[in-house]
């Protein structure tokens, strides 16, 4: 399989106001099936915006956006939202877990949405909780799970539909430096499966352990060391 | 900047679209419902129970006042509505109780749709247990005489023995009415017992039921009008006549009555229909079913205010849920009927507790008063369905605002 998971050619965010806030400035970005990239700056720089962009979250205002081949532009809110079902898997620095159901629900709840019958869900959440490493915790409440394990239980979640992306904002935020080595290495881990993986990181020492660093300033992207092998 | 030039764009898959199956709709809704375990169970209970009591409340006044109005309507039917009473007023110049002419009875008879004429006429006498009790205390029991046909005519049962047939018209015997029976301390009529009416003994051979037609005759000891002549001098003349008239000519029967009674001062005889004063009660209880369906409704009004709130309150606590939710692929509607669901098994719980309430006090009211127990359907079918719509109206609110809030914002709370 060839071909680009994200591509982003000009694009722009601004919020309205008076005078409107320029989020995001002539954005130029194309993501590689398979690659594992960090996404650097320093706070305020636009990096969550265009991450949600990515995550067809949010809208640019203008410039395109491709996601595993389809032009967001042209699909409806409905049509993006078939999309982030299947095609792409977030992580959050706040996990977001649900509490009240077990770590196995909560991560088939990662398919809840692309209408695959509740037993499949559960058979892929099982198998996704292996991959992470969480096969002993499958029956635990997330507020029984240290920060670690939760965030090992939301990648899980990410993971479990095999999106063509992972998008992570800050996975390693809310977590101690061991904690943080362990998801990192469990990033790795996933990539060397094939995972198309982005994560955002202010941790300089990590994204230095990434095979590509891309640097948002001021909404522009004013670095980006392109992966090995891939073409440009 | 460079523009990139794909040589072999990836194929664009056909996009399918989210989806969500009922039965995780449900499951969905109720987690929701379960999560916060403390105080979103309570204050969901609250509501449950505001709803139940304002279900409660219709369901048993749409219970207790079906029963009791289809107790009035079936007594109205085993009595009959086409019973007249003609009484004598004052002024006739005749003597006593007996206001009437003796000719009235034969001349009522005559009219066409009149069948079953019967009548009463005071005696002047009291009765007592024994002779050992002073006359002063008869506890205001009358001693009346009557005809053989007065049980038929207001359609009376016998709690024991037997009426007075024609052949006992002469004989020193008595049917007491049933505040009579009571009074005396008579409840059956074996082993011979006896009464003291004026100045000599009679045997009871019957005691008569309550005659809901004719209350007043509760409080009497019956005797034949022959005795009541030969011993207490009693007139002729009748004091009350009651008579059955055919139903389709009531009005008609009822006003040649005066006329044919008393054909010399007919202004001084008063008729009645007795049967009136039972359908004045099913009418009220009508208007009382009406009022208290009010009630029911406002106490509905204020379970679905609170199950807005709740929803409202749910809505503003998990925006972090619903910004997660919308990441794994809900549409805005997806989201919007998981809250709505929410606020429907919430109304749902309420309704069917609040059903299965009010069905229980209609229940031990009517076995409490010997009523048939009539729980309405359409109260039960009613209640849940009304509260199932008190849900969908106060949900929709709070739904649409959850569906409304833009991913990244919802995501962006902490
Ligand atoms: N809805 C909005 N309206 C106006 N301005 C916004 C809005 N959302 C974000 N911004 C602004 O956009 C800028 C970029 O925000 P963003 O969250 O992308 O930064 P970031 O790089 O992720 O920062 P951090 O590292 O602190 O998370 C910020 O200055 C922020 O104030
Ligand atoms: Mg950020």
């Amino acid at each position: 399989m060839s071909g680009l998971v994200v591509d982003l050619v000009g694009v722009g965010k601004e919020y309205p106001g008076d005078p409107p806030t320029r989020v995001l400035d002539d954005v130029h970005l194309e993501i590689g099936v398979g690659e594992l990239v960090a996404i650097v700056g320093p706070s305020g720089s636009g990096k969550s915006t265009l991450l949600n962009i990515i995550g067809t979250l949010d809208r640019p205002t203008e410039g395109s956006v491709s996601i595993a081949g389809h032009d967001t532009s042209l699909l409806s809110d409905d049509e993006l939202s078939g999309l982030r079902s299947r095609a792409i898997g977030f992580v959050f620095q706040q996990f977001f877990l649900l509490s009240g159901m077990t770590a196995v629900d909560n991560v088939a709840d990662g398919l809840l949405y692309t209408g695959v019958p509740l037993e499949d869900r559960r058979a892929a959440a099982v198998h996704a909780l292996e991959q992470v490493g969480l096969d002993h915790r499958l029956g635990h409440d997330p507020s029984k799970l240290s920060g670690g394990e939760r965030q090992r239980v939301a990648i899980a979640r990410a993971l479990v539909g095999h999106p063509s992306i992972v998008l992570a904002d800050e996975p390693t935020g809310n977590l101690d430096s061991r904690s943080s080595q362990a998801i990192i290495d469990l990033l790795h881990e996933l990539h060397d499966e094939g995972a198309s993986i982005l994560v955002i990181t202010h941790d300089r020492d990590i994204a230095a352990g990434l095979p590509r660093q891309v640097e948002v300033l001021d909404g522009r992207v004013e670095a980006d060391t392109v992966a090995r092998g891939a073409s440009r | 900047m460079t523009l990139a030039v794909h040589l072999d764009p990836p194929a664009v898959a056909d996009l399918a679209r989210s989806a969500l199956h009922p039965g995780d709709l449900l499951r969905v809704a109720s987690v929701g419902l379960r999560t916060r375990r403390l105080r979103a169970a309570l204050s969901a209970l609250g509501i449950a129970i505001g709803i139940a009591i304002g279900i409660a409340a219709m369901v048993a006044v749409l219970g207790i006042s079906e029963s009791s109005r289809n107790d009035l309507l079936s007594s109205l039917d085993r009595l009959g509505t086409n019973l007249l009473t003609v009484r004598g007023g004052e002024g006739l110049g005749l003597s006593g109780d007996g206001a009437l002419p003796t000719s009235a009875k034969p001349m009522l008879s005559r009219i066409g749709p009149v069948d079953g004429v019967s009548s009463v006429t005071l005696v002047d006498a009291d009765v007592r247990r024994t002779d050992l009790i002073p006359s002063t205390r008869t506890g205001g029991l009358t001693v009346q005489a009557t005809d053989a046909a007065l049980l038929a005519t207001l359609r009376g049962e016998l709690a024991d023995g037997e009426w007075l047939d024609d052949a006992r018209s002469e004989l020193p015997v008595t049917v007491l009415g049933a505040v009579t029976a009571e009074r005396l301390g008579i409840t059956d009529v074996g082993n011979g017992v006896a009464v003291w009416v004026g100045d000599r003994w009679f045997s009871v051979v019957g005691v008569l039921e309550p005659l809901e037609l004719a209350p007043d005759l509760d409080r009497t000891a019956l005797i034949g009008e022959g005795i009541a002549q030969a011993a207490f001098d009693t007139t002729e003349n009748p004091g009350t006549i009651y008579l059955r008239a055919d139903p389709d000519q009531i009005d008609a029967v009822r006003s040649v009555l005066p006329a044919t009674a008393a054909p010399e001062a007919p202004d001084t005889v008063e008729v009645a229909r007795p049967t009136d004063a039972i359908e004045a009660k099913a009418a009220a209880s009508d208007a009382f079913t009406a009022l208290f369906l009010g009630l029911g409704a406002v106490a509905l009004l204020v379970g679905g205010v609170g199950i807005a709130n709740v929803m409202v309150i749910s809505v503003l606590e998990r925006r972090s849920e619903i910004g997660l939710r919308r990441a794994l692929g809900a549409t805005r509607r997806h989201v919007s009927i998981q809250f709505l669901a929410e606020a429907l098994l919430l109304s749902a719980l309420g309704g069917v507790s609040g059903v299965a309430l009010g069905a229980g006090v209609t229940a031990a009211y009517d076995l409490a008063r010997g009523w048939a127990v009539v729980v309405p359907v359409a109260g039960v079918v009613g209640g849940v369905v009304a509260a199932l719509l008190i849900g969908a109206v106060a949900g929709l609110y709070p739904a649409t605002r959850a569906a409304r809030l833009s991913p990244t914002d919802a995501l962006r709370t902490v």
